[in-house]
């Protein structure tokens, strides 16, 4: 479904990502682990095309998607939650979501409000509510639920679990599974890899924006050096 | 009792125009960030357009059809400035978009002069309300009350299109944060060209329907545009409720200020502003801004390092050309050079307080016209010795930059922009109204240098000893403790206060230096003329030097004194020309849009990709 071939980004003249390739398949759920500053925000950001990859390829049901400005890479049905949540904090909850909403793409379920707030029943009492009058983790619950307005076939989430109460996390690894048995395919950055473990089928290693481990979980257990070297468990 | 209620009414009827053309204002700002100097010359060619379709569409009904056409007009005429001239610069730092909306205006101004010609028009009446209403026995204009029902209309729908609709919601929420709009899937710059549509189209509508109250002339662009900034501020930019109840304050209070104290009117809208700021900083409606939430701030400067020898060599040089004018150049050309010297020491200034503290000042002319003014009324009221009034004219602009920065410090952004210009046209307007002490309109004359200094190449060998002289020494504060600390203030307020740093005071240390450095250019320029007018401390002036700081590069040393000198003799030569606005406005663009980091910036930045300049600042 999606496919990064040798992509190299840059900020300004510091090279980030080096030749990074790897794949997702459709109905997946795979992890993005890596410490602080390996360069996972930028993937997701580089997939986003956000930041504009300098060299590589990103494909996306076989389009290809580096060039191309970020609302129209949306459209195709890539969402994106960024890490620091960028809710729209003057606007109330229903508002956020219309923002995400989008027409159903040939076939695919079409989201909607109410379908949103049976898996976040919180942000359905608050909905009203200004953006900014909710805590951290309703924020959070909200940055996903306004992605999932704009149904998108592939979820880029970036580090959903960060600064978020344990109990809420399990509630995230409801969601995540919940949505994988909807048929949407994730993407999933995580430095937390005992949630990763509960969510995803594959785990995918960067450090210093180079791949350093692409399997299960299980071969990932088999070789704890690898584990422990590019992981603070 | 009679007169009251009709002069209110006047009032509320002046609001409708004012509103409609500052509520557009209002809108491209909220949204786009962007601070439209051209939003005067829409509702200018609303006017001119309204008029000329007024003159082929009859009766009650062409009127109105006028004034929406004229609305549609101006609105794709912002549509086009829009995406040439807008679209190239949203990433340039902020505030640099203002620099292309400045050129913008000088576009304007002359195609209009090529359209229109250079006679004032006078507004049809509109058929169908050309009588007259008695209320109390007062005669009031029926199109006057027709245009005070309107605008509550016109508020509610503008209200309900940005609060109710998918497009408000979604504009509203670009205004926030217009990456992550996009990152939604919808193209945000699409929407901000509808904005601008939008915001242009009722600046041209606000220009058209004050028609029949007055007409179309190319002075309005300008007349405008202090009094929607004003009301803009005053309601909290970005709020439509806030900038109705200004526009009503500010016509209102006007109507009563020109009856009952006439002497006012130049300054009334100002002083309301000032009040309403130092009361409520974000104006009446307005909510903080947060310097950088809007993702603008662009990326981290480079750190500043004294110049290297190749960069001392090559001002070197540069001195001693300078240095030779006298001997071989025309006594034109000195007295063009000093000219350059001395607007490039009071842009210099401004970059002081603008580049390295981040403070936008729309109003540093206060300071150089406050220290010209000091020396004259030194010359002139007591007969004070040049040399006297030559060095006490800085002191005089320090002190004014001390009273004026201790009140304005505490706002920031567009807010303490918007309070400097009030104090400077505060200023301004005493100076002009006071006659008997400062010769108002006809200034002051008679304002020599000292025998020792007189005669052209004596006085231009002292304007380059001080005026370079002052501007090594800005550039050298900029490595002091001092500078440092003013830079620390702007980039991280919170962190420098960590490190004992009084934010606040360093700031308005900061503008008291840039007031004086102003005043001391002031001081050379008085002297270098004989003379000084109001109209060395008006607005236009301001902006000049704010101008040619974004030209040369905010974010570069010596950028403001590039800018200065790069504008200062291009506009030497083009204005021999008849149509040199338009010249002048398209060059500004252009350099605008080819040199988003300013001059010096945007050369330096290519110079390093061609490997030259590594090692030289700029
Ligand atoms: N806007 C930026 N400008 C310059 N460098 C940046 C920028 N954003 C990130 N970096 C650098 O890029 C590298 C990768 O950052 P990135 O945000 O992708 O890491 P991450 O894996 O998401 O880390 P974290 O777990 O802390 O979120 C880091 O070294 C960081 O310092
Ligand atoms: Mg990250």
């Amino acid at each position: 479904m999606l496919e990064c071939e040798t992509i190299n980004s840059f900020y300004g003249k510091a090279h980030i990502l080096n030749d990074l390739s790897f794949s997702v398949g459709a109905g997946a759920v795979v992890s993005l682990l890596g410490r602080n500053g390996a360069g996972k925000t930028t993937t997701m950001k580089s997939i986003m095309q956000i930041v504009k990859p300098k060299t590589g390829r990103v494909r996306f049901l076989g389009q290809e998607i580096v060039g191309q400005p970020t609302h129209r890479v949306a459209k195709m049905g890539l969402g994106y939650v960024p890490e620091e949540r960028r809710i729209f904090t003057d606007l109330t909850i229903l508002e956020n979501l219309e923002v995400g909403r989008q027409p159903a793409r040939d076939g695919g379920v079409e989201w909607t409000n109410e379908m949103v707030f049976k898996i976040f029943p919180n942000l359905e009492e608050r909905q009203n509510n200004l953006g900014k009058a909710l805590s951290g983790g309703e924020q959070q619950m909200l940055t996903i639920a306004r992605t999932l307005m704009g149904n998108p076939k592939l979820l880029l989430l970036d580090e959903p679990s960060e600064g978020i109460a344990p109990v809420i996390v399990e509630q995230m690894a409801t969601t995540i599974l919940k949505l994988k048995a909807e048929g949407v395919t994730v993407l999933i950055s995580e430095q937390n890899l005992h949630f990763a473990r509960i969510v995803a089928d594959r785990a995918i290693i960067i450090e210093g924006g180079s791949m350093k481990f692409d399997g299960t979980f299980s071969e990932l257990d088999e070789q704890p050096d690898i584990r422990d070297g590019y992981l603070s468990v | 009792m009679g007169l009251f209620i009709a002069q209110l009414l006047t009032g509320l009827a002046n609001a409708a125009g004012l509103f409609l053309v500052a509520s557009g204002l209002s809108l491209i700002f909220g949204v786009t960030r962007i601070v439209n100097f051209a939003h005067g010359s829409f509702y200018m060619l609303g006017a001119f357009i309204g008029y000329s379709l007024m003159q082929v569409l009859p009766g009650f009904f062409g009127f109105w059809a006028s004034v929406l056409l004229a609305g549609v007009a101006v609105g794709l005429i912002g549509v086009i400035v829009e995406i040439c001239v807008l679209r190239p610069v949203y990433k340039a730092p902020e505030l640099f978009q203002l620099v292309a909306t400045f050129g913008v205006i000088l576009v304007i101004q002359d195609l209009a002069l090529m359209t229109w010609g250079a006679v004032d028009v006078l507004g049809p009446r509109v058929p169908g309300l050309k009588g007259i209403v008695r209320v109390l026995g007062e005669p009031v204009p029926q199109y006057d009350l027709a245009l005070i029902a309107l605008t509550p209309f016109v508020l509610f729908a503008l209200w309900y299109l940005i609060s109710k609709t998918r497009i408000g919601i979604l504009v509203r929420a670009a205004t926030q944060d217009r990456e992550m709009v996009g990152a939604l899937g919808v193209n945000q710059a699409w929407l901000f060209t509808g904005v601008f549509f939008l915001g242009a189209a009722l600046a041209g509508i606000g220009g058209a329907i004050q028609l029949p109250k007055g007409g179309a002339d190319l002075l309005m662009d300008f007349n405008i545009l202090a009094a929607i900034f004003v009301v803009v501020v005053i309601g909290g930019m970005g709020s439509l409720p806030g900038a109705y109840i200004a526009a009503v304050l500010i016509s209102v209070l006007n109507v009563f200020g020109v009856t009952y104290i006439p002497q006012s009117t130049l300054v009334l809208m100002f002083v309301v502003m000032a009040v309403v700021l130092m009361v409520k900083p974000y104006g009446l409606l307005g909510r903080e801004e947060v310097a950088g939430e809007h993702g603008q701030v662009g990326e981290p400067e480079r750190p500043f390092k004294p110049a290297g020898t190749q960069g001392r060599l090559l001002v070197g040089g540069l001195l001693a050309i300078l240095a030779f004018v006298p001997l071989f150049g025309s006594s034109f050309l000195s007295v063009l050079v000093s000219d350059v010297l001395i607007f490039c020491l009071f842009a210099a200034s401004l970059h002081f307080i603008l580049g390295l503290g981040g403070l936008v000042s729309f109003g540093h002319a206060a300071y150089f016209g406050g220290g010209a003014y000091v020396a004259a009324l030194l010359v002139s009221t007591v007969g004070a010795p040049m040399e006297v009034a030559f060095l006490l004219a800085p002191v005089g602009a320090c002190l004014g930059a001390v009273i004026i920065g201790w009140l304005c410090i505490r706002l920031t952004g567009v807010y303490f922009a918007m309070l400097t210009m009030a104090f400077a046209q505060l200023l301004w307007s005493l100076v002009f109204q006071w006659d008997e002490f400062t010769g108002g309109d006809d200034g002051l004359v008679d304002i020599w240098p000292a025998p020792w200094l007189s005669g052209t190449t004596a006085y231009y060998y002292l304007t380059l000893v001080v005026g370079v002289g002052g501007i090594i020494f800005l550039r050298h504060m900029a490595h002091t403790p001092f500078g440092y600390a003013l830079r620390a203030s702007r980039d991280s307020k919170r962190q420098a206060e960590a490190t004992g740093i009084h934010t606040k005071r360093i700031q308005w240390a900061a503008f008291a230096f840039a007031g004086a450095m102003a005043g001391l250019a002031g001081s050379l320029f008085v002297f270098s003329k004989g003379s000084i007018f109001p109209t060395e401390l008006e607005i236009a002036r301001s902006f000049d030097a704010l101008i040619v700081i974004f030209l040369g590069g905010v974010k570069t040393l010596s950028g403001a004194v590039v800018g200065g000198a790069s504008l200062e003799f291009v506009k030497d030569f083009l204005t021999r020309f008849e149509y040199w606005r338009l010249t002048l406005g398209l060059l500004i663009i252009v350099v605008v849009i080819l040199a988003p980091d300013g001059i010096v910036g945007s050369l330096r930045k290519f110079g390093e990709r061609l490997g030259v300049l590594r090692g030289v600042e700029n």
